[in-house]
Parts: structure tokens; sequence; C-alpha cells
């Protein structure tokens, strides 16, 4: 297959970004995208160019390193997978794609695809875990957990990070991520003591960090690689609004 | 060098009760002066940081991912293992320590195989309260699944995301600690040299990924907690970013590299599609729970497999190992694929898979079932090959997938360098030369958890150094030194990207120095691993300059020290004329083509000294001991 | 940040408050649409009516007041995360080609711009008769207000019927999406039942629609006759 790419192209994060026209060729329907990448990049150290940067790692859609917009989609057409798991066999020959990093104010852009997600990373601080010291821990079967609670505990848990949902998002809004977060914990017995704690931490830290509110669009759940789905944005609203009336 | 792993005395029931009875403390006031590098965020760095924060050291965090939840231990599919005995199936701490030292093939050591057996269940109990989802019964209590190499059910599990799960669990213990301020967190930072002051392992040099400044970094003590070096291998299941830079690095500063040609190869990866390629993806090895391996019996038999009936297909490894059947250990399990595809039976392109088939399971279970076991797994194995499992075998092919080698540590985890401690797939210690599944994700948890945190004190307490000045001139002279490796990486003037040296490396240890290995192929890599090298730095080109972010540049330096790594790992295949676990040498096998030990001359730790760039590695021993366990064949028939 | 406070600060306070003030004029402009149907009904029955809500000013007034507090927090709550959200995103796609989000989500603040328009003219029209005095001071046969023929006469002509059948538009798109949403930002959302919560925009935006348009529709197309011959 042949392909034109559009590759967003950015030196650092103080200079303007634009675009930049490439053509592939020899492209393989069984070659992930960004093994297409990969091919682009050694073609272009070659020819004595700097490589297109972008982020990736475990290539297996589990790391949630990978973060492209491709024709206008985080991590591209089809549902239920990250940039890493798209296969080329997706488009056809001569096809156009269009290559963006993710874009919101909280993730700005370091160079060409690589964004700045570390807000996630400060939201976790801000309350994303079970204070518990290593030797502390009770028995393990002590405490029952019903088993369509940890299932749903499991949904949410699936997160791996990535910021698709932001990047989806009109309002580049990061709830499905911290609702995933806040879900998982507040649904187990022993993420209950901190429970409202946590959310109204998280979501402070959240707003702080400049992402936007959720309108209820369900454009993440759509996008999301592990389909997390919007009902734990339900729970956050509901937990949240308890944290903040109601307890100390 | 006779090496001492300083093993305690005493029954193997005791020995670490003891030991930590022994250990000296450091008073909760004094903790806070003490101040720790931690490089390296899987889960054997995160659950160090947190915990040694926890107890009150001062800790400085260093990954070069994005996040410090990046890291591959996040990949780990199938589970972990704790000698829970849940099931009433008859399971122990002995069991699992049996299980696990027969299963690394009798070369690792007694004492610390136990303790990790010991610990699994304190683990365990620790991440369930930190609000790890595990699978549990409809009576709300945990639930397990069977793994190779053992015959009772102790592998706990996250769907098929336990690694995932636990390093989740870690990493929030990590962002506890970084919000109350006891860790300060690095990421975007790669280590690039171990800084050693009189002989004590005390700083590293390190390079900041977005500005491309190197930084010294002081320190009471250094942990590398930086993975395995599988990706040596070009294509394996590691993450593409995976690299042995910080422990080469740190052998190059006098740390003994243990065994590093006990490389593990999984029997159940997904086969290479082309050259496209850049890693290997593992299918879980759960899936042979209930999925049944088999070739057709006729060689080059090229009829789809629902045309092939029951009576001419070979499970093989059922027919082979009728005890454990599809649940043999991975270097059995490896092989006994490798040899039927070498008997021209496999199938698939180029006869490079074998059939991993789960329609007797969908029969027996219901295809709800097997969805709801591996829904997951089976859905990555769709969208890589464009090809449904529900309906046709999968087809798998082993890969590289841990290095049980790693740097030499003794029972408390520090190497031959005081002060420095590696932890997790990093080091050597318990895995011998096979690790079995879901045992990687508790040594992890082990190290970090509850056995660094106990022994990382009693060095603080015994050595009375103080942390060094950073501008001290052993500093000045490994910062020096690294900014001089980055000059020569961007003045090497040819015109090839870096990929193209290690995917040639990566090929030739593959067909060299792989699943089967022998003096003639090893000698034959050790001759071109260092052809492909002089090419490397006349041939390459590494784009850009040294500020900013410069993704060419961090591969190049990986790739170099991956160039040179290969020839230690060969180097100690070479050396160690045995076959054991996953270190298979043809000429050292049984009639049914069994690995064959020599434990009279090999019931060793080969310890490697790094002598200079032009000198041939000092080969160490250190001698393994069974007291208490009889050095058996491994069978599993 | 607790308490009432939080609410006015946060971004899912802020969602609390549109929802809940939301409900409350989705409520009131159902009940309203109930109302205005009277008129099919004939002269007697509207003007009745309007003269039985006059008379219980308690409820009339708290009921106005809840209205005004309700449409002022609505409206500050979208200004407020409106501008939060736009400051989210500076730098647009190049390309954005959204999965599921729908018109009416995309727009609910240009739509809401249009009714904040919509109901000071309509309030202007009918609540103080501002824009047509001459048909705000009839009263009826027995000296009520003539609601009827306020309506009738108002609606006889055509650019101000044309007025309030656009307006009728961004009113669907808004209870679309904004009635369905109560029930996400309030936490209700289960799988069993998230079927009728995404159906249940769609069906009030249009019955509503549909009733408030019949009106307008019906007086030019001369169905409700004034003055009522034969009575």
């Amino acid at each position: 297959m042949r392909l034109t790419l559009r590759i967003w192209r950015q030196k650092d994060a103080n200079s303007p970004g634009q675009f930049v026209t490439y053509v592939k060729d020899h492209v393989v329907p069984d070659m992930s995208f960004l093994e297409l990448l990969d091919a682009l990049n050694r073609e272009l150290v070659e020819r004595g160019e700097e490589p297109v940067a972008f982020e990736s790692d475990c290539r297996e859609g589990i790391c949630g390193s990978c973060s492209l917009v491709i024709n206008g989609i985080p991590h591209g057409p089809g549902r239920g997978k990250a940039s890493c798991q798209l296969y080329m066999r997706h488009f056809r020959d001569g096809d156009t794609i269009t290559v963006e990093p993710f874009r919101a104010k909280p993730f700005p852009v370091l160079r060409d695809l690589i964004v700045d997600r570390s807000a996630f990373d400060r939201i976790m601080q801000a309350g994303g875990f079970i204070s518990v010291n290593a030797g502390s821990a009770p028995e393990a079967n002590s405490i029952p957990v019903p088993k369509q609670n940890q299932e749903l505990a499991m949904d949410a848990a699936a997160c791996i990070g990535c910021g698709a949902c932001v990047a989806a998002c009109k309002n580049a809004s990061a709830m499905l991520f911290v609702a995933a977060k806040v879900s998982h914990l507040g649904l187990l017995p022993q993420g209950q003591p901190e429970r409202y704690r946590r959310v109204r931490n998280m979501v402070a830290q959240m707003d702080k960090e400049g992402f936007g509110g959720c309108s209820n669009t369900f454009e993440c759940e759509a996008v999301c690689p592990k389909q997390i789905s919007v009902r734990f944005i339900a729970r956050l609203n509901r937990d949240y609004l308890r944290a903040v009336l109601l307890e100390p | 060098m006779i090496l001492d792993g300083r093993v305690p005395p005493g029954p193997l029931e005791q020995k670490w009760d003891r030991h930590r009875n022994e250990l000296a403390l450091v008073n909760p006031a004094n903790k806070r002066k003490f101040h720790v590098i931690v490089v390296g965020t899987g889960l054997a760095g995160a659950s160090a940081a947190a915990t040694l924060a926890e107890l009150g050291y001062q800790v400085s965090a260093f990954c070069f991912h994005d996040s410090p939840r990046r890291a591959h231990s996040i990949a780990a599919q199938g589970g972990i293992n704790a000698a829970k005995n849940y099931q009433n199936d008859g399971d122990s701490v002995w069991r699992l320590f049996y299980d696990t030292i027969k299963g690394g093939d009798f070369r690792s050591r007694e004492a610390n195989v136990y303790r990790l057996a010991q610990v699994s269940v304190n683990i365990f109990d620790h991440c369930v309260a930190q609000g790890v989802p595990f699978a549990r019964e409809y009576g709300g209590l945990l639930a397990n699944r069977s793994f190779g190499g053992a015959q009772v059910s102790r592998t706990f599990y996250a769907r098929g995301q336990t690694g995932q799960q636990l390093l989740l669990g870690a990493y929030s213990a990590l962002c506890r600690q970084i919000s109350l301020g006891q860790v300060k967190m690095y990421p975007r930072t790669e280590m690039l040299d171990l800084v050693v002051v009189d002989g004590h392992a005390k700083g590293i040099i390190t390079r900041n990924l977005l500005t491309g400044e190197i930084q010294r970094h002081a320190a009471d003590a250094v942990v590398l907690a930086t993975g395995g070096y599988g990706n040596v291998f070009y294509l394996s299941t590691n993450a593409v970013n995976s690299n042995v830079t910080a422990t080469y690095r740190a052998y190059k500063r006098g740390a003994f590299f243990a065994n590093p040609c006990f490389t593990q190869i999984h029997p159940t990866c997904i086969p290479v599609s082309g050259d496209h390629q850049s890693k290997l993806t593992l299918m879980s090895e759960s899936l042979r729970n209930d999925g049944r391996v088999w070739v057709p019996k006729k060689k080059g038999d090229t009829r789809p497999p629902e045309q092939i009936p029951e009576d001419e297909r070979d499970y093989f490894l059922e027919r082979m190992y009728p005890s454990y059947g599809n649940l043999a250990p991975r270097d059995i399990a490896s092989r006994a694929a490798k040899r039927v595809c070498d008997e021209g039976r496999g199938v698939g392109p180029g006869g490079l898979g074998v059939y991993l088939d789960f329609s007797e399971a969908i029969r027996r279970l219901g295809i709800e079932v097997v969805r709801e076991r591996y829904g997951n797994l089976f859905d990555m194995y769709r969208e890589i090959t464009n090809e449904d499992p529900y309906k046709v075998p999968m087809r798998i092919y082993p890969a590289v997938h841990y290095t049980m080698g790693g740097l030499w540590v003794d029972y408390n985890l520090m190497s031959n360098l005081p002060g420095l401690f590696v932890i997790g797939e990093a080091n050597f210690s318990d895995h011998g030369a096979n690790r079995l599944g879901a045992s990687a994700l508790m040594q992890g948890l082990a190290d970090g958890y509850f056995i660094l945190p106990y022994t990382i004190g009693d060095y603080f307490a015994r050595s009375k150094r103080t942390r060094p000045d950073p501008d001290r001139p052993e500093f000045r002279e490994a910062e020096e030194q690294t900014r001089k490796g980055i000059e020569r990486l961007l003045a090497i003037n040819g015109r090839h990207p870096v990929d193209v040296f290690h995917r040639e490396l990566g090929k030739l240890l593959w067909d060299h120095c792989g699943m089967s290995r022998s003096e003639a192929s090893l000698r034959h890599a050790l001759e071109e691993i260092p052809k492909i090298r002089e090419r490397f730095w006349k041939e390459a080109r590494v784009t850009g300059g040294p500020e900013g972010i410069n993704q060419a540049l961090e591969r190049a330096g990986r790739v170099a020290d991956f160039l040179e790594f290969a020839e230690l790992l060969c180097l100690d295949a070479l050396e160690r004329r045995e076959s054991c676990g996953g270190h298979f040498r043809e000429e050292f096998q049984t009639e049914d083509g069994e690995a064959k030990r020599d434990d009279e001359n090999f019931c060793h730790v080969a310890a490697w000294e790094y002598r200079g760039p032009k000198e041939r590695p000092t080969r160490h021993i250190e001698p393994l001991q069974f007291e208490f366990v009889k050095l058996a064949t491994r069978s599993y028939k | 940040m607790t308490g009432l406070y939080a609410l006015f600060r946060s971004t899912v306070g802020l969602k609390w408050l549109m929802g809940v003030s939301g409900l409350v004029l989705s409520g009131f402009v159902v009940v309203h649409m109930l109302g205005n149907l009277q008129v099919y009904l004939g002269p007697d029955a509207i003007n009745a009516y309007a003269e039985s809500l006059r008379k219980m000013p308690v409820l009339l007034w708290t009921a106005r007041i809840v209205l005004l507090v309700a449409f002022g927090l609505h409206v500050f709550s979208a200004v407020r995360i409106t501008q939060l959200n736009r400051a989210a995103r500076q730098h647009q796609y190049e390309l954005w080609s959204p999965q599921v989000t729908t018109y009416a989500a995309r727009t609910m603040f240009m739509g809401g711009i249009i009714l904040f328009a919509f109901v000071l003219y309509h309030l202007a029209h009918f609540t103080f008769g501002l824009t047509h005095p001459e048909h705000f001071q009839l009263h009826d046969a027995k000296g009520r207000h003539d609601v009827y023929a306020m309506v009738v006469l108002g609606f006889r002509q055509p650019l101000v019927s044309l007025s309030y059948l656009v307006a009728m538009v961004p009113l669907l798109l808004h209870l679309q999406h904004g009635v369905s949403s109560f029930f996400q930002t309030f936490g209700l959302n289960h799988p069993r039942y998230n079927g009728i919560i995404r159906a249940l925009g769609p069906i009030v935006g249009l019955i509503v629609f549909f009733g408030n348009c019949s009106i307008p529709l019906a007086v030019l197309a001369g169905l409700i006759p004034y003055p009522v011959v034969g009575k």
C-alpha cells in the first residue's frame, strides 16, 4: 500500500508546529500503526532528517504510552484499542491519514506527537490510593468482596491512563480517568475509609490542572482503549455531591 | 574468586526470620537522614521506593517513562503466586519453594527461593489491602487459576491484567509517598552511569530526556530495579524501550553480572509475521489451562486445522509430559515446540508455529465461559493476526520473554559493590535457569515490599558513611564520561538508523544463542558481534543534538550497550557447558532431547567481572549448596 | 473544598447546579406547555386557569422565585463551565471526527444563548405586555384577564409566530441532551435503564416541541378562532 501521512511536527513546547506531508510506500496490512511510523522514521534517518517523535512502549495496549489522534479520532478508528493495536489493514491503498498529538491545555505538546500527561500523575497523588503501609495488611480472605463489585471495580481499574478520554472530549475533560480511579477504589471495602476524601481531592486537583467539565457527550467512552463505561462518571458525580455536602 | 552469597545459617524455614532478627536497625529519627536512589519504577522499584519512604527514608525515584505507571511490569498478564492453599489442594510454602527451585532447574539459591515462597503470602495480603481487584468467587473470597510447572492452583489473577493491577497498586503507594514529600519522583530521566566512591555505590548520573541535561545525584545507597535485558534479541515480548543500560553500566563500574545466559523463551507468543515487526506479543500462559497444543502428525501437512482429523493430530505436550500436559514449564514447552517445528511439522507461514486449540474447551465450558476467561486475549490475538481464535486455533511460537540472569546480589540483595542493591528482574537471584509463570510479579514485589526494606537498613547501620558531595571527582569523572559517550554517538558519521544494527544483533543471537545453543554457534556469534559493533560505530546515524527530546540518541545509547552486552551473554553461554532450564546446549542433552545438567561442574552461579573494553571479563563463581532439597533430574513426565 | 461553595467552584459542582436548575426549568417547560394547550379547550378554560393561578399568590410567587433562581443558576453555571471548557482546549484539532457526540450536545451553549434571548422576548410579550400592550389589556366577559385573546391575537401575526416556532428548535435540542443528562449528572446510570434514560431526552424534547409549535400553527391555520362565535 501507498499512504500519504500528514503529521504534526513541532520542535519543542515553545515553538509553533505545522503539518508535514510524507508519502510512505511498501505499507503492509499486518503492520501496526506504530510500526508504520517506525518504518517512516527509518526512511527519514536514512535521508538525514530527524525522525518523528512519538511515545510508545509495550506495544500491546496496556502501558498507555501511545497517544496519537489519527484522522480526528484518539487512537484512530475502531473501538477498544490503543494506537499500537491499530493495524494497517483498516486503511486502503492511497488513503491520506492525518496524525496529530492529543490536544488539551493540561497536556502541552513537548515535541511532534509527544504530550506531557503528568497532570494525571498529580491527580493520582492527590488521592488515588488506599493508605496502607507494607506489613500492616490483614489476611487477604478476611474481607470478602462481592464478585459483582470486584468485577465492576476491575472494569474501572482497567484504565491504562493514556488520556484518550481527555483528547476526545470537546471540553478536554478528565472525568472518565478520574471517575475510573475513584470508582475502582470506591467499589472495594478496602477503599471505603478514604472514599469521600479521595473524590474531593482528586476532583480538586483535576480542576486545578485545567481540565474542562463533563458535558455527558460520552465521546470518552467511545474512544477509550479499555472501553471504560461512563457509568463511573455517574458514580463520581454521586460520590462527589455527598463528599462536599455531607462528609466531614 | 569464590563469591559468598552470605546465606544465613540455620534450618531453611528459620533462615529469614532469624536473619531479620539479626539485621541491624536504623532508628526512626535517623532514617530520614538517609537518602536512597531507586532507579526504575516497575513492580520492584515502585514497591521499594514506596516502602522505603513509608519507613522514613528520603527517596529519589527515577524512570525513563513519562509516568512511573508505564513500566513494563504492567504487561504481565497471567497472575501472581502465593502459597495460600485457599484451594485446599495441598499447597504450602514448601511446595511453592520446591516448585520454584525445581522449575529453575536447581540453579538458584535455596535460601532465597524459600524466603520468596514465605513472603508470597504477605505480598498477596498487601496487594489486596491496596485495592487490587483480584478475581473472586461468588462467595466473595479469592479465586485461583493453575499455571505452568505446578500441580496446585495457587495463582491469583486480575483478568489478563494482573501485572497492570499490581503495578497500579505499587504506583498508588508511590503516589501517596510523593504527595507526602517522602519520594521525589524524576520521570523522563534515564540513568546513564553509576558513581562509585571508595568502593561504595553512592550516586548516579542521569540524562533528563526532556531537556538533555546531564545531572549528578548523590545518595547513601543506590537501588537498581531496571528490569531485564530480553531486548538484546531485538524481537521479544518486552516493551520496546526496555534495555540493559543501567545494569550494564553498573557492571562496567564493577558490579558482577551473573548468569547472563539464562534467558527465558516463552512458549505462547504470536509468531513473527514480517520484517516490519517491532516486538512480539505474548499470549498469557494461562491460556494453556484450557487450550491444547498440537501439530499435525504428518510432515508438511498444509490442510487447514479443522480438516485435520483428531487421530492425525499430535498433542505433543500431553504426549511427552503426561502428568503436566499443556502446563509443562516454559522452557520445556518451548523446546518441545521448537522440536516439532524442526521436524517439519510446524504450522503457519514458514512452519514456525504450533496450534493452541480451544475448540475442546469451548465444547466443554461453552463459549461464554471461555470468553469470560480469555476474552481480552482472544481479541488481542484477532486484532494482530486477523484470525478468530473462537473459530480457528491460535498459532503460537516461542519468543524471548524474561531474563533470569542479572546483576549478582547476596542474600541481602546487595551486589558485590556495597551500597548497590539490585531488585526484581534486574538481579539474578531467585529463578535459577528458568522462571515459572506468575513468579516474576511475586519476586519483584517480594524484593520491594518485604526484603530490601529490611536489608538496606543493615547496610546503613553498619556502614557509617555519609552521602558524598556530588562535586567530588568521582561524580565529575562519571559525568564527563557520560557526556563523552553522548558526543561519540552523535559524531558517528554513517547513514543507517540504529535499529538496523539492533535487529541484526537480535537475529544473530536468536539463531545462535536462542532456544538452543552449541559451542559452534556461540563461537560464531562471538565472532560476529564485534563486527556488527564495529559497523555500528561507523555506519550508524544519530540525528539531532544532545539537547531536548532526542529519541534517536536515547535508542543509540541503549543499542550500543546491547552490542557489548551480547558478547557477555554468549560468553557465559559458551562457558556453561551443560544444559539447564532455559539454557540448552545441544551437546548436553539426554536421549529424548531433554536438558542434561552437570551438577558436578556447574552447580554454581557464574558472575562476570568487567576488566576493561578490550579485556575478557573474569568469571567468578558462587557455588550453590543444596542442604534441604535433593538435586534431581527435572521430570514433568 | 466543602459545602455549597464547592458546588460553585468545581466543575463537578457546577454540573450539579446546572443539572438541578435544568431539571426545574424542564419541569416548568412541560407544565407550561400543558397549561398552554388549554387554549384548545376554549377561552373559558384557559382564562380560568390563568385566574386561578393569580388567586394563589403564595404559590405563584414561590414558583416564580424558584424559577428565577433556577434560571440564574443555569445561566451562571453554563457561562462558568463554558469558560472553563474553552480554556481547557485552546488549540483545536485540524481534523476532529466525533464518534458519538450529538449535534445537540455540541450546541448546548449556543442554543442556550438563543433560548435566553427568546425567554426575554417571551416575557416581554406575554408576561409584561411590553411588545403588544393592546393585546395584554383585554378582559373577557367575566372580567378575567383574557389570555386566550392575547395568545390568538399575538400568534395571528406571522412574524411573531415564526419567532416562536424558530425558538422551539433550540429548545428541542436543549431538552434532548439536557433531560438525559440530568440522570448522568445525578449519578443515575445503570445498564438496565440506560436505554430509557437516553431515550427520555428526545422524547420530552419532541413532546414539548410539537405541543408548543402546534399553538401558533393552529392559530395561523385558523383552527383556534377569536372572537369565538356561537357562544
